[in-house]
């Protein structure tokens, strides 16, 4: 009994009071492009990026962008480009609820801020119920989406919960990049779950598969039928991407 | 004056030009022999060279010496003599080369496909699975998606009542094609997609490549660089234990230790993000070096949060290990007993629970855990509680040492970023190169072979949990069912690390 109170006045008030204003000190998050030339004909930051989410378009179109959906945030960027034109802020708010909405460039420095969704709010505002599929996840996501649950992040005082069966599920918590020896599993898992339902794409591997790209081991015909309502880039997503991506599209006060 | 000693380098390289190479009987020979003389088999595999021949690589490790190769050479629908009957140690890795290859080694008792690849991906509901017939005998299958959040895998438990008989695994859910992924890109950029093989071992994947493309090289890191690195490795250690201590407290209902192991994590993985960028150390390691140097400022930091947490961690360390209903739903349950983590090759954190005395850190030190030794610490009862035991005694070495390491002089840098990381040349041609990382599972094994131009032939990865795997069917066993849950968390393998 006493271990246990000793035990219990260490671990004190651990949750974060306000996740969205929350200051993870030293995470490499929201790429920044500077809004500067870039050297004629330079193209060291397309080459140094390991899962092609650079794009370099010639003059006078916006020189770079950055595709936050294929980006693993691995920074092999900034020191490549010769201008300094590159680098990390430890932004966490990287959601968004459109694909074309994650690529960024010196004009459009953020991700749009997520739309609160009116239907999604009135069903799922108070509840919504969520099962976690990986399907060739590599276990960051997957512990990433444990630690919602730990006492730090804490997301359960939403309202928001990883629960056991698709049965009870109201949103498919989807990562890894989807391997063919997973595809019918995570089929049935979509089928078992009753409608309304809806899809969050976790990590770089679900979003655009990206970082295992060219494999032949590779089936992402599953989000071609049924498209992502969020999106939560990063490698893995911080947890505060995804409590605060998740609680701007319901519209939950924080 | 007597020359200083070398320590034994966690890698081996050799010119693929002069190896001797044996035909596939006299190859298997060898092995059984240096197994029958105690040596350990720390990898076996395979490659289709251009033409119809598979070589072969075996290496081995005596228990006084360095890394040993084996080459052997036969065509492809060529059998062998199987090691496995006589060496259980050899089945996973004869089981992956029939899969991987073709190769057959006959007399192997179970010849099932370690993750369906290739032309057998998606065949997985064609499997006959082991069955078991009589009065009151009946299957439970579970997965492959699972009831938490955890990668995917199917269990199919054969059980007289509550008691399980034998539990089949079925895995191979997260085949991504790994490793025929890595042929595919440069190699001196492989570094993310090496951080993603088993992304919660991302610094032991990651230091092992870097020293495997260094060696092939020819060039060598800095020690203040390596240093670092070590920091990384022992830093994910104790964050990934706890994952486990975390897990296991969870599944028994202690809430407490459940809650406490989770925060405790935090304040490790978050200051491992302080330094690098990322909870889990990605983009730390690059070839040539370290993306982020330690400061002063980051020094300091990672001595007074280590100092922070091993106060309270020794605290929930007491009042797990001191709760009666924590030793009665931990002791004696999932044993493997030191005989058969011996013969079945068990590696890392689940051997030494058994009382096997193996870890690459000491066996293979190189020259920074020749500096900074590691103690091998072991639990004997190999059931459960050994498995968490270790895990809370692995973390205080790894804190201890970490504090040694951060307080040694010459380790702090000027400069965050930087310094700019050693040019790496081109790989030299026909070189073999087999790297051993400990991470916290146990051995990481990375086998890279350059061409006659350079260019990689084959790029093999080993995780611990491969050969792990069938520890914790063997744990299960005689055990209820019920258990089991207990018994995966306290081995906690890697799923994509099996799979590739």
């Amino acid at each position: 009994m006493l271990k246990s109170i000793r035990v219990r006045r260490s671990q004190g008030s651990q949750f974060i009071p306000d996740p969205r204003q929350a200051n993870p000190v030293g995470f490499r998050g929201r790429p920044v492009i500077a809004d500067r030339a870039c050297e004629t004909g330079c193209q060291a930051c397309e080459t140094a990026c390991p899962t092609r989410a650079i794009t370099l378009q010639p003059a006078p179109a916006e020189p770079v962008s950055i595709d936050l959906g294929r980006c693993v945030t691995c920074g092999d960027c900034a020191p490549a480009c010769p201008s300094a034109k590159l680098s990390f802020s430890n932004d966490f708010k990287l959601a968004s609820t459109t694909r074309e909405g994650l690529v960024l460039s010196a004009t459009r420095p953020a991700p749009d801020p997520v739309q609160v969704s009116a239907a999604l709010r009135q069903r799922f505002g108070r509840s919504l119920k969520l099962r976690s599929v990986s399907a060739g996840g590599c276990n960051a996501c997957e512990l990433e989406v444990n630690a919602l649950s730990n006492v730090n992040f804490d997301i359960g005082r939403y309202g928001i919960d990883i629960v056991a069966s698709p049965r009870h599920a109201d949103g498919l918590v989807l990562t890894g990049p989807i391997t063919r020896n997973m595809a019918l599993a995570l089929q049935s898992c979509w089928d078992a779950m009753p409608a309304p339902k809806l899809v969050i794409a976790v990590g770089a591997c679900a979003i655009s598969g990206s970082p295992f790209e060219g494999s032949s081991a590779i089936e992402r015909s599953f989000l071609e039928r049924f498209q992502p309502t969020l999106y939560l880039p990063g490698c893995p997503p911080h947890p505060l991407s995804f409590v605060c991506g998740v609680l701007d599209l319901l519209g939950i006060a924080s | 004056m007597m020359a200083p000693i070398q320590p034994v380098q966690p890698i081996a390289t050799a010119s693929t030009q002069a190896l001797p190479i044996h035909g596939l009987d006299d190859w298997a020979d060898q092995i059984g022999q240096r197994l029958d003389a105690g040596e350990r088999l720390v990898t076996l595999f395979g490659r289709a060279d251009a033409g119809d021949a598979v070589l072969t690589t075996a290496v081995l490790q005596s228990p006084s010496g360095g890394l040993v190769l084996l080459r052997g050479c036969g065509p492809r629908t060529a059998s062998f003599k199987a090691l496995t009957p006589r060496h259980p140690a050899a089945q996973m890795f004869e089981r992956e080369l029939w899969e991987q290859t073709g190769l057959t080694p006959a007399g192997h008792p179970w010849l099932k496909p370690v993750r369906y690849e290739g032309d057998r991906q998606q065949q997985m509901a064609t499997h006959p699975f082991f069955s078991v017939r009589g009065q009151e005998v009946h299957e439970v299958g579970v997965g492959p998606i699972h009831a938490s959040v955890i990668e995917p895998g199917h269990f199919r438990f054969m059980c007289h009542g509550e008691q399980v008989h034998h539990l089949e695994l079925q895995l191979g859910y997260q085949h991504r094609g790994v490793e025929a992924l890595l042929l595919q890109r440069p190699t001196l950029a492989l570094s993310s997609t090496i951080e993603s093989v088993a992304g919660d071992t991302s610094i032991a994947y990651a230091w092992g490549y870097c020293a495997a493309v260094e060696a092939l090289a020819g060039s060598e890191v800095s020690s203040a660089a390596e240093r670092v690195r070590g920091i990384a490795l022992e830093l994910e250690r104790i964050a990934m234990h706890l994952v486990a201590l975390n897990g296991l407290a969870t599944d028994i209902a202690f809430l407490q230790g459940g809650a406490t192991y989770g925060r405790l994590r935090t304040a490790i993985i978050n200051a491992t993000m302080r330094v690098c960028g990322s909870r889990f150390g990605r983009g730390w390691l690059r070839p040539g070096g370290v993306r982020y140097t330690i400061t002063e400022e980051r020094r300091a930091d990672l001595l007074s949060t280590l100092a922070a947490f091993a106060k309270d961690m020794a605290e929930v360390n007491a009042l797990m290990r001191g709760a009666r209903s924590v030793r009665s739903r931990f002791q004696g349950i999932g044993v493997v007993s030191q005989q058969a983590a011996t013969e079945l090759g068990l590696v890392g954190l689940a051997a030494r629970a058994s009382g096997v005395t193996v870890d690459s850190r000491n066996s293979l030190p190189g020259r920074l855990y020749a500096a900074h030794p590691m103690p091998v610490l072991t639990e004997d009862s190999g059931d459960c509680w050994a498995r968490m035991t270790l895990r809370m005694r692995e973390v205080d070495a790894s804190v201890q040492w970490l504090r040694q390491v951060l307080e040694a002089p010459g380790l702090v840098a000027e400069a965050a970023d930087g310094p700019a990381l050693a040019p790496i040349g081109a790989l030299a041609p026909d070189l073999l190169c087999v790297s051993v990382r400990e991470g916290f599972r146990g051995p990481v094994v990375q086998a890279l072979e350059t061409g006659p131009d350079g260019r990689l032939l084959h790029y093999k990865l080993q995780d611990p949990s491969l050969l792990n795997w069938f520890g914790l069917a063997l744990a299960v066993r005689d055990n209820e069912i019920s258990d089991f849950p207990i018994c995966n968390k306290s081995f906690d393998l890697s799923y994509c690390g099996n799979d590739l």
